[in-house]
């Protein structure tokens, strides 16, 4: 999609990311998405009358850790009040930071070679979940209303792009690149469909040349393909609506996704007042140098680094390949290509089988680094086929153990050449006719005859194999 | 008997913690219909309470600093089970699921928690009279305010209900109700006292503190509930002071700032008590120093625009939603208006719409920015003060109890009433009100004594030496 020609968008990102600590952002519940409702709660969460907050120190590291990753600067900052009425809100104000935030300033670097500011990335406290039963599941004519609380004071970290991006699809990379600095980070799981990674787009459009025109705020686009589809719409409507004659409201707007279109939620004249002042009952944050220095030694390379890394791995990478490696970035498995890298092994099949195996298992932790190195090297030799390496995968990352051993006990112990060109040439025998078709050079009988090698030998054949002695005997 | 004398008595195992807790039964009883001093009377909660301090004694653990000694609770402040109201109908009936700090160091220190006291509605007054549950009569003239808003508290001392009492000082809420019934009442540097537990007025401003018949008892209860606590991150990190053991310190060698500000405005008899506790404490060889600080005058303006602000956050929460009243209504934002304009009274109203006016958007650095600034000039004007002098005296109230109704039609007079109270609370310092002469009608007179943030030990002494002399020792 393209903007009529003269036209173009102007969009800034306020990315909301729920932070993975251990425990809330002023009490010792447990931050955990899932839990039966209600259950992860005390008399601070819950806003309870004479119950105060205190700060949680890993909130903060996590903070800065992301702060760095974005170059912006820490500084010493302050904590208020954000005033308004919410039935998931228990204080009925947020704690957040306004006028100091922890990290101000800074940038992310896109895979296409731009590069978008960041003005601030600050915490605050997350709300509970609203679930409005009725006809329209939004609070406006629910028939009843259920809340949450367990999610009431997770940390948050809201990070403020500048409005530097210029089109749905830069947007879209903007945050797929932030969600995967987040999770790089650590702070984040980056789960969007979780909601623990939420998107507010502020869109505008302008003739180029002219100053920024009057945005329009888009709220809580919950995956990337919403987020790319709700601002094309957004910014077609404005142009759309200017040059129809008229002019563009600075409103609140829903995204609905079904519907695939952007609606007013609220206009500027009904914008909240949210008196906002100094949170009187938490004290001024000012991590001292030793702490931001921890803070820094932690942090690993970031996501941009890391694929540069495994690229150069892999030589040249086709789209899928780098897909797949942004998959093992985000899931932190690299390690298994490394280690397969630097014992020599194939280093494109070790990509995938982290980023298609590995990555369903969800749990890694049984599988030994020198058993997936031995498993790759036994499928790259053709001692075993991609079917069965993935089934002795499975089988090391349910139980752990030895590849070999494994390939052993569930029979996956190759045949020889000489069993298969016998089994092959039996075959042939039997299907005369499918042999004629596949020597007169229709390939596609090869799958024909590879289907019955594997049904006569219960799947323990080489496909590979099957293929050099079928072309060796053509 | 005092607080001291009982928890020895009680350690020693010659008294009965029990016996103190149906003696104290016994006295709320014979009063409290008259005087409305408790909301709530904790019966069980009390008789288990002295019980586990007896098995205690029986067994020889130690039962505690306050062992046995009957306490009253301000109704601000949580105690798990225990119905608390803030003296408001929104919170009617709502039992806390969690004590405050102040409370589980009491129980810790076998304290016996009696119940709950009144109180104006959530601390907003300054005689009880806002209380939604009807006003606390005065025991030395019931025909008179206790003071307030710790008015129910400082009745309970005045009356002999309990020995001691726990309110809690926003803007003069534990020292004008002392001066007013006659005790002593304790107003710690802010972060002395955890707040955990203390429902929110304004909470840069909110401090708990001790009530008791004399300087002793208040520095022993002062000391249990002190020190730092995890729970409330403005709480100063260190332990708890020593202030018993500097009791009889004196004053020698000391200097006292006779503020011209904290004395002008008051009743001529008024005036006379506090010059007359300056001459005691030269006599005990202290220096008097009149001095003015004309900041001061400020402290009522920057009051009632910080606290108020404050409070329009802290009460936001009181919408019908998760505890305590709820009007219901067609939506949501509907209920949260019928529940509040049913819930709160007049002076909460009154204060929440002045302290959302005072945080708006267009009104935020006339009215709110400017009274911080203010605040800040206080600060730095208490600072000073103290680079000459150690402590600073003057009245704690401009009368003695005042008469029902007298104040309620007319909010700026009832809001003078701590003129010189507030600026302490607007600098986090300490300061204390000690019983010092009468006046009109046989009535007790409160001169109050200040300090630098931290400097209860010096205050303490200082009081003693005024009680020692008011006793004629």
């Amino acid at each position: 999609m393209t903007l009529p020609a003269g036209w173009e968008m102007v969009v800034g990102l306020e990315v909301h990311t729920e932070l993975r600590t251990a425990t809330k952002m002023f009490c010792g519940c447990a931050n955990a998405f899932g839990a039966e409702a209600n259950t992860n709660v005390c008399p601070v969460c819950l806003g309870l009358p004479g119950s105060l907050p205190v700060l949680n120190k890993q909130a903060v590291s996590m903070a800065m850790a992301i702060g760095m990753a974005l170059h912006a600067t820490i500084a010493p900052s302050t904590f208020h009040r954000k005033n308004y009425f919410y039935p998931d809100m228990p204080k009925d104000f947020q704690i957040s930071q306004y006028d100091l935030p922890i990290n101000s300033g800074g940038y992310l670097d896109l895979p296409d070679g731009s590069r978008v500011s960041i003005e601030r990335a600050h915490l605050e406290e997350d709300t509970g979940k609203s679930t409005h039963l009725g006809v329209s599941g939004r609070i406006h004519g629910a028939e009843r209303s259920l809340v949450d609380y367990n999610r009431s004071g997770v940390p948050l970290v809201e990070i403020v792009s500048g409005p530097d991006i210029r089109s749905a699809a830069q947007a879209r990379l903007y945050a797929s690149e932030l969600r995967a600095v987040l999770i790089a980070t650590g702070a984040s799981d980056g789960r969007m469909e979780e909601g623990s990674m939420r998107i507010d787009a502020n869109v505008s459009v302008r003739r180029s040349g002219d100053p920024f025109g009057t945005r329009c705020e888009i709220k809580n686009l919950n995956s990337l393909r919403s987020l790319h589809r709700a601002i094309e719409f957004e910014a077609e409507r404005q142009v759309a609506l200017i040059e129809g004659g008229g002019v563009v409201r600075q409103e609140t707007r829903h995204w609905d996704e079904t519907v695939g279109a952007t609606s007013t939620m609220r206009v500027k004249e009904e914008a909240e007042d949210y008196r906002y002042f100094r949170e009187p009952d938490l004290v001024d944050l000012a991590p001292d140098a030793d702490w931001q220095r921890s803070v820094a030694e932690s942090l690993g390379p970031m996501p941009a680094e890391r694929r540069a890394a495994m690229v150069a791995l892999l030589g040249q990478a086709s789209d899928a390949q780098r897909d797949a490696i942004d998959v093992v970035i985000d899931l932190g498995l690299e390690r298994y290509v490394h280690a397969t890298a630097a014992a020599g092994g194939d280093v494109a099949i070790a990509v995938a089988r982290v980023a298609n195996e590995l990555a369903a298992a969800g749990d890694v932790s049984k599988l030994m680094e020198d058993a997936f190195v031995a498993t790759v090297a036994m499928e790259s030799r053709g001692q075993l086929s991609a079917t069965q390496s993935k089934a002795v995968l499975a089988d090391l990352l349910a139980t752990g153990g030895d590849p070999v051993a494994v390939a052993a006990a569930k029979g996956f112990e190759q045949l020889s050449d000489d069993s298969l060109g016998d089994i092959v040439a039996t075959l042939i025998a039997a299907h005369p006719d499918e042999w004629a078709r596949f020597c007169a050079g229709d390939d596609k009988l090869a799958q024909f005859f590879i289907g019955l090698v594997m049904r006569e030998t219960r799947g323990r054949a080489n496909g590979k194999a099957v293929i050099a002695e079928l072309h060796a005997r053509r | 008997m005092n607080a001291i004398t009982m928890a020895e008595g009680v350690r020693a195992g010659e008294l009965s913690a029990t016996t103190l807790a149906q003696e104290s039964l016994e006295a709320i009883r014979a009063r409290n219909d008259e005087l409305n001093v408790f909301l709530h009377i904790d019966e069980d909660g009390a008789m288990a309470a002295a019980a586990r301090v007896d098995d205690a004694v029986a067994r020889g653990a130690d039962p505690g600093r306050l062992a046995g000694v009957p306490i009253a609770l301000k109704d601000n402040l949580c105690q798990v089970g225990v119905p608390t109201t803030c003296s408001s109908r929104i919170l009617e009936g709502w039992r806390p699921p969690y004590s405050a700090t102040v409370v589980d160091r009491l129980l810790g220190a076998g304290a016996v928690p009696m119940g709950k006291t009144n109180l104006d509605e959530f601390a907003m007054g300054s005689s009880t009279e806002t209380s939604a549950f009807g006003p606390t009569r005065n025991p030395l003239d019931p025909t008179r305010v206790p003071g307030g808003s710790s008015g129910g508290s400082a009745a309970a001392v005045a009356a002999a209900m309990t020995p001691l009492a726990l309110g809690s000082d926003t803007g003069g809420s534990i020292r004008q109700p002392a001066a007013l019934c006659g005790i002593v009442g304790v107003k710690p540097t802010y972060g002395l006292v955890s707040r955990y537990g203390l429902i929110a007025f304004a909470s840069s401003l909110d401090q708990i503190g001790p009530f008791a018949a004399n300087v002793a008892d208040a520095a022993l209860l002062l000391e249990v509930i002190a020190g730092h606590d995890p729970m409330d991150s403005t709480s100063l990190p260190e332990p708890s002071p020593n202030l018993v053991s500097h009791l009889d310190d004196g004053v020698a060698g000391q200097r006292i700032g006779l503020v011209r500000e904290l004395i002008d405005g008051a009743d001529a008899e008024i005036v006379d008590a506090v010059e007359r506790a300056a001459a005691v404490l030269a006599a005990a060889g202290a220096t008097i120093v009149e001095l003015s600080i004309p900041e001061l005058r400020l402290g009522l303006s920057a009051y009632y625009l910080i606290a108020p602000a404050e409070a329009s956050s802290n009460l936001a929460r009181y919408d019908g939603v998760r505890y305590g009243l709820r009007v219901d209504a067609d939506d949501v934002a509907a209920m949260n208006e019928a529940t509040r304009t049913a819930g709160f009274g007049a002076e909460v109203k009154r204060r929440i719409m002045l302290g959302t006016y005072a945080l708006s958007a267009g009104y935020y650095d006339a009215y709110y920015g400017q009274a911080l600034k203010v605040r800040t000039q206080m600060r730095d004007a208490f600072r000073r003060a103290y680079e000459d002098v150690d402590l600073l005296l003057g009245a704690t109230t401009p009368s003695v109890a005042f008469t029902f109704g007298s104040k309620t039609n007319d909010p700026m007079a009832m809001y003078l009433s701590d003129v010189f109270t507030i600026p302490t609370n607007l600098a986090g310092e300490a300061a204390l009100s000690v019983p010092f002469g009468r006046g009109e009608a046989d009535l007790p007179i409160g001169v109050q004594l200040l300090g630098p943030g931290r400097s209860e030990a010096r205050l303490f002494a200082a009081a003693t030496v005024l009680e020692d002399a008011e006793r004629g020792s």
